[in-house]
């Protein structure tokens, strides 16, 4: 079957990101309003104190807070925990006294720090998320033929498809992370690793033999480069098995997958701390990449899913049936429920011993981020639990779109409870530049995964496994 | 009423089998039971059997698992003796739950594995030392059996199964006090 991307869906895309990048543009417009730490005095003093959330877009409420007094002793009190968002984690460095000197930033310059990083970390968060959406699938991918799944060969072609936004989202990735530099990072300010400078930071001095500039982007080309080239041998070997007359190029996909997967579980560990838990960099997890790995894991097969009903919806994978979308909405709940298990596993281990360097990391979550961060365990986990057990329901196309929506938006908030408390603190938000950049990524996914569907037929021709999974029953 | 005299029909394929299934139900003859060496896939659906609802009974089964877990640990760590156990908050379970959360996993998990399989060997009558019900022990190796009960009908019914394949085709008077 041929897919040709229809109009309605280019334009609805281009719209998407011409949106996109005016949210992220007032994104910037907006937070580059506080120059100077006498702007933020300004806004601190005319800010309602009850209402953080709305802070940054409301930067001249009048309104005066009649609990203002006790308002700012929160405040002083929560610049302790935001300052270990910022790499100064407050235990540590008074362990450290000559370093104490170094860690003095008032009130106000903090929070002009958090109003820049702002539009930034928005950006990141939705880039880093439809772009762990691609890498997720391509995992997925290289599963299906390390294992010679039966059932999925239909779907191959979706997923190719899907993968085709590894190169430009990676890369998209890596470019913010390059131009944002300490706005994400911390770390990439030189002057955390300069022992001559006020902002010294020992700790992140001693991490430096990983977390520099240099590494940091070599390493992320070598991981991209890996996944690209997996990802576009992958592409090449299927489609000539479509034209070939033996079975040699499904031979040859099978022990590339093969060979993809182990380099894949150790880049994507190694990228998870680089591109995510780097942005906390006193903080430290061992489980960090499996989780990072289920989150990214579950969000790809739920796309996978949408874009296979919608396909089907169109009349134009006649080929699949119930019983596929069944597995797929098995794995949406199975993996699901890994994913909470990887997720409380590293919240229970952490909150039982309660190890002061340690436990900073939820301590700013829970305090700041109650809403979002309990928020996302439900959608994640309840939602998808409940509404997914049921093997009937499973096969309703419309009951998997409604558990995959409220999936990609959990996953969504998954990976900005990992970025924003570091940048942000307390100065966060969902508004417009966090939606702007979800739209403008999400614009870009949907231009790129359905140009590339319309590249090949829908149906992989010579799979071996291709009459097999056309007659999947389950 | 159940009938006295019974027809049972052999085969040694459990293809022929499905495709006899299919003719005798055809036919609206009533099957009263099959008896077969292995799990024969869609022979459950061939004969117009209900689906199982065990499933539902193991959910609910877990539910009340979680709720034994959180009552019991509740009345004990909360209620009963609050005690400051290497300062782990006990004022309320909702600040100690993730110190919880394993115990109650294992008792969902429990209590609806083990009801359920419980259910299942209630409902299957199953347990030691009962009777086997075996029509014919050939049936555990490798024949099968397809049990149909005779009204006034017999002549008809053995010459529709003549021609599904049946190896063996015995007419059995059912003794009424083997159920």
């Amino acid at each position: 079957m041929e897919y040709k991307i229809s109009n309605r869906l280019r334009t609805g895309a281009i719209i998407l990101i011409a949106l996109g990048i005016l949210g992220v543009g007032y994104g910037f417009w907006d937070s580059h309003h506080y120059k100077t730490v006498d702007d933020v005095k300004e806004l601190l003093a005319s800010e309602h104190h009850g209402g953080h959330e709305e802070e940054a877009n409301n930067e001249h409420g009048t309104e005066m807070s009649h609990g203002e007094a006790s308002e700012h002793v929160k405040e002083s009190y929560n610049e302790e925990h935001a300052e270990t968002s910022h790499g100064d984690e407050h235990e540590e460095s008074a362990s450290h006294g000559d370093e104490v000197e170094g860690h003095e930033m008032s009130h106000e310059e903090h929070v002009l720090h958090q109003i820049h990083n702002r539009p930034w970390s928005a950006l990141y968060v939705a880039a880093f998320f439809f772009f762990m959406i691609a890498l997720g699938v391509l995992a997925f991918y290289a599963i299906q033929y390390a294992a010679q799944a039966g059932w999925s060969p239909v779907l191959f072609r979706v997923m190719e498809g899907i993968t085709a936004y590894v190169l430009p989202g990676g890369l998209i990735v890596l470019a913010i992370a390059y131009l944002a530099g300490d706005h994400i990072f911390v770390w990439m300010n030189p002057d955390m690793v300069d022992p001559n400078s006020s902002h010294y930071d020992a700790l992140v001095a001693g991490k430096k033999g990983w977390l520099n500039k240099t590494g940091f982007i070599i390493r992320g080309l070598i991981f991209l480069g890996g996944w690209v080239a997996y990802r576009m041998i992958s592409r090449r070997l299927s489609l000539a098995q479509d034209k070939s007359d033996d079975n040699k190029n499904f031979k040859k996909l099978f022990r590339w997958s093969a060979a993809f997967l182990v380099f894949y579980i150790y880049t994507e560990s190694m990228m998870s701390w680089d591109w995510i838990m780097s942005v906390d960099p006193h903080w430290f997890s061992t489980l960090f990449g499996w989780y990072v790995f289920a989150s990214m894991f579950v969000s790809g097969i739920t796309v996978i899913a949408l874009i296979s009903i919608y396909l089907k919806s169109k009349g134009l994978l006649e080929f699949v049936n119930d019983s596929h979308l069944h597995d797929l909405a098995k794995f949406m709940f199975g993996i699901s429920i890994f994913w909470t298990y990887l997720w409380f596993s590293q919240f229970m281990l952490i909150w039982y011993s309660n190890i002061p360097e340690e436990v900073t990391y939820f301590v700013t979550r829970i305090e700041d981020y109650k809403l979002t961060f309990f928020g996302m365990v439900a959608m994640n986990f309840i939602f998808p639990l409940l509404l997914l057990m049921n093997s009937d329901y499973k096969r309703i196309p419309w009951f998997v779109v409604m558990a995959g929506v409220v999936i990609l938006c959990g996953h969504y908030l998954d990976i900005f409870n990992m970025i924003m408390p570091a940048t942000v603190g307390d100065r966060w938000s969902i508004g417009i530049p966090e939606v702007g950049a979800i739209c403008l990524f999400a614009g870009l996914f949907m231009l790129f995964v359905f140009t590339a569907l319309s590249k090949a037929p829908l149906l992989a021709k010579r799979n071996p496994f291709i009459k097999e999974s056309e007659h999947f029953h389950y | 009423m159940e009938a006295s005299k019974v027809i049972h029909a052999i085969y040694t394929d459990d293809d022929v089998l499905m495709s006899a299934v299919k003719k005798v139900k055809a036919e609206k003859h009533h099957i009263e039971e099959i008896y077969t060496p292995f799990p024969v896939h869609g022979l459950d659906k061939a004969m117009g059997l209900e689906p199982t609802r065990i499933a539902i009974t193991a959910f609910m089964y877990g539910c009340v698992g979680l709720t034994v877990a959180i009552t019991m640990m509740n009345f004990i760590m909360i209620k009963d003796w609050p005690q400051d156990i290497g300062g782990k908050p006990s004022f309320s379970y909702l600040e100690n739950m993730p110190a919880f959360v394993p115990i109650m996993f294992e008792l969902t998990v429990f209590f609806a594995a083990h009801l359920m399989v419980i259910t299942f060997y209630l409902r299957s009558r199953m347990w030691p030392f009962k009777k086997a019900e075996n029509p014919d022990p050939r049936t555990t190796d490798d024949h099968f059996l397809m049990e149909i009960a005779v009204h006034d009908n017999e002549d008809e019914l053995i010459s529709l199964l003549k021609g599904t394949g049946a190896v063996e085709i015995n007419s059995i008077d059912k003794d009424e006090d083997a159920h």
